[in-house]
């Protein structure tokens, strides 16, 4: 590492952020994802949507409460989370529009209110049609949740990769395009969840599958991009990924983009549902692997005395 | 507020005793590390590794010998929070924990801090982290408890050739020029004053003296504000919305063909 400038970033320290940030980035813009796609499916599709809405919609659910257990039981104070929203000191709100950390607290918090009203809403359609809760599924006030729960649905998939991009630290401070990546990725990895839980349940939605395999086409695609871009953009910094971790990310770029994409031509011999499953079980492990590879490339810096060493 | 106040750490005469680190540890009382028997780092006379939530003082020492060893001195320096007046931590730090003090320094306060860790990120020195005793993000207040009362901080106090050196921000930078001056006269070409003038960071108010250039030292030559990245990040984060609500758009339009086209068929 010696021969190469060694860039600012590598001087910072470790905030040991691992796999429960991780697993909450993954999860985390899954769940925004989701919700945005259905909240799509809801305001511009078919009645023949409605079974893929509500699955989204709990989908999105399940993430947001699994998100929120990941991230308080990774503050160093977990009684103190409350502390993100609310000035222990004064009682007045906290808000920092320029800390993304601050405004992605505030996001997530709404968007687990919408995504709560959302599925009580998608429940009430099935179980209990007769009940006013329907009103949240559908109408103005379903549309409305629709609108709100995928506006912070879509920011809650994309501002965790902005909250890296706005730090120090290796990799991660070095590139300003995080944010669409992890947007991006969370768009594919959503639609993925989406396409196997509607064939898992052995549903003829059909016509709902296919809108799903058209953004998760472009949602692939411009991921595909934004990673070569990510790379392009580290400059000198690039050399995180010298060795295992550069390996990996090749791997995300071929086994969880490109195979994914040259599966859907259909010229292949194999049946389509199988085919389906396989690339969508493809690109969910792919943005996990990019999750890992983002955290633990730029942990692999670490300072020593007046030494930089790693990875 | 009060007259802003600050440390000027004048490398050239640091002789690697770590009173600093000491006096810094007892007038804080910064828990012992692994249970008081810390490993050997094997890295100079340097075991304390790093600055951390157990150590707000770090001296770091630098051999610069020969292959043969016949020429070569030792660099040492006494490491701590830069006290930056644009700063990084504070400016993310998403619980309002960390504060401006009317001394202008930048202390992270223990009961409001949740351990989120984002300070640790933003900080281009390193110089934050976890005190694992009150699980919160720590690092040197500058005394802020010692100032308040009027006396100076535990580190400066303690050093015995005055390498750290307390006071106000205007006198300490007269002091480091008139330094770099005469050591600059004596032959030490390389000798440089970092974070000393408002370039870097707003200026730090814990400034320092080398006599090598700031890399050798484990500094960065142009810290950053993290928020540089703020609006292209969330640029690209936009941009990949609206692209990916204009694909799910077109899906509509383009199932609708496929649809009609099969219904003509
Ligand atoms: S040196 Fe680091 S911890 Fe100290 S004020 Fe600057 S950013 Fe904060």
């Amino acid at each position: 590492m010696k021969a190469m400038p060694m860039p600012d970033t590598f001087f910072t320290a470790s905030p040991h952020w691992g796999w429960l940030i991780v697993f909450y980035f993954f999860i985390g813009g899954i769940a925004g994802a989701a919700f945005f796609l259905s909240a799509l499916l809801h305001l511009f599709g078919r009645a023949a949507d409605r079974p893929v809405v509500r699955t989204g919609y709990l989908v999105a659910l399940s993430g947001v409460i699994v998100s929120a257990i990941l991230l308080v039981v990774d503050l160093s104070r977990p009684l103190r989370f409350w502390h993100m929203l609310i000035q222990s000191n004064t009682g007045w709100p906290m808000f920092k529009a320029w800390s993304p950390m601050s405004v992605g607290s505030w996001a997530f918090a709404l968007f687990g209110v919408f995504t709560a009203l959302a599925a009580l809403g998608a429940w009430a359609e099935i179980r209990a049609p007769a009940s006013p809760l329907r009103r949240l599924a559908n109408g103005l006030p379903g549309k409305a949740i629709a609108v709100l729960g995928g506006s912070s649905g879509v920011f809650v998939a994309g501002y965790t990769g902005v909250m890296l991009s706005v730090t120090n630290r290796p990799l991660w401070g070095d590139s300003s395009v995080l944010g669409g990546l992890f947007l991006s990725s969370a768009a594919s990895g959503a639609a993925a969840v989406l396409v196997l839980a509607t064939t898992w349940r052995g549903r003829r939605d059909a016509t709902s599958l296919e809108w799903l395999q058209r953004v998760d086409r472009g949602a692939l695609m411009l991921k595909g991009v934004l990673l070569v871009a990510v790379v392009v953009s580290l400059g000198a910094a690039a050399q995180v990924l010298v060795g295992i971790w550069g390996v990996a990310l090749a791997a995300v770029l071929i086994g969880g983009v490109l195979v994914p994409l040259l599966m859907r031509r259909g010229r292949w011999s194999i049946p389509e549902r199988p085919m389906m499953v396989a690339s969508a079980l493809l690109v969910l492990a792919g943005g996990f692997l990019l999750r890992v590879v983002v955290i633990f490339s730029s942990e692999s810096v670490y300072v020593m005395g007046a030494g930089v060493h790693g990875p | 507020m009060a007259e802003p106040m600050g440390f000027f750490t004048d490398t050239s005469v640091c002789i690697g005793c770590k009173a600093c680190e000491t006096a810094c540890k007892a007038w804080n009382q910064l828990p012992a590390k692994e249970g008081g028997h810390p490993p050997m780092s094997g890295d100079s006379y340097d075991n304390t590794v790093r600055l951390s939530g157990e150590d707000w003082r770090h001296v770091k020492f630098i051999e610069q010998f020969s292959e043969d060893r016949s020429a070569g001195r030792w660099l040492m320096m006494s490491d701590v929070c830069k006290h930056c007046v644009n700063a990084p931590c504070l400016e993310v730090c998403p619980t309002g924990a960390i504060i401006r003090t009317e001394f202008d320094t930048v202390v992270i306060q223990t009961d409001a801090c949740n351990g989120c860790r984002l300070c640790i990120t933003a900080c281009p020195f390193g110089v934050i982290d976890v005190n694992p005793v009150s699980k919160t993000a720590e690092k040197c207040t500058l005394c802020y408890d010692r100032l308040q009362v009027g006396m100076q901080p535990a580190c400066a106090q303690a050093c015995p050739t005055a390498s750290i050196q307390f006071g106000p921000i205007a006198q300490l930078k007269a002091t480091a020029t008139a330094r770099l001056s005469q050591l600059q006269a004596q032959g030490e070409k390389q000798a440089s004053l970092y974070g000393a003038d408002d370039k870097m960071l707003g200026g730090l108010n814990s400034f320092y003296l080398l006599l090598d250039e700031p890399g050798v030292y484990g500094l960065p030559v142009d810290p950053k504000m993290p928020t540089r990245n703020l609006f292209w990040g969330s640029v690209s984060s936009v941009a990949a919305a609206v692209v990916l609500g204009v694909v799910g758009l077109f899906g509509f339009r383009e199932r609708r063909a496929v649809d009609e086209s099969d219904a003509d068929a």
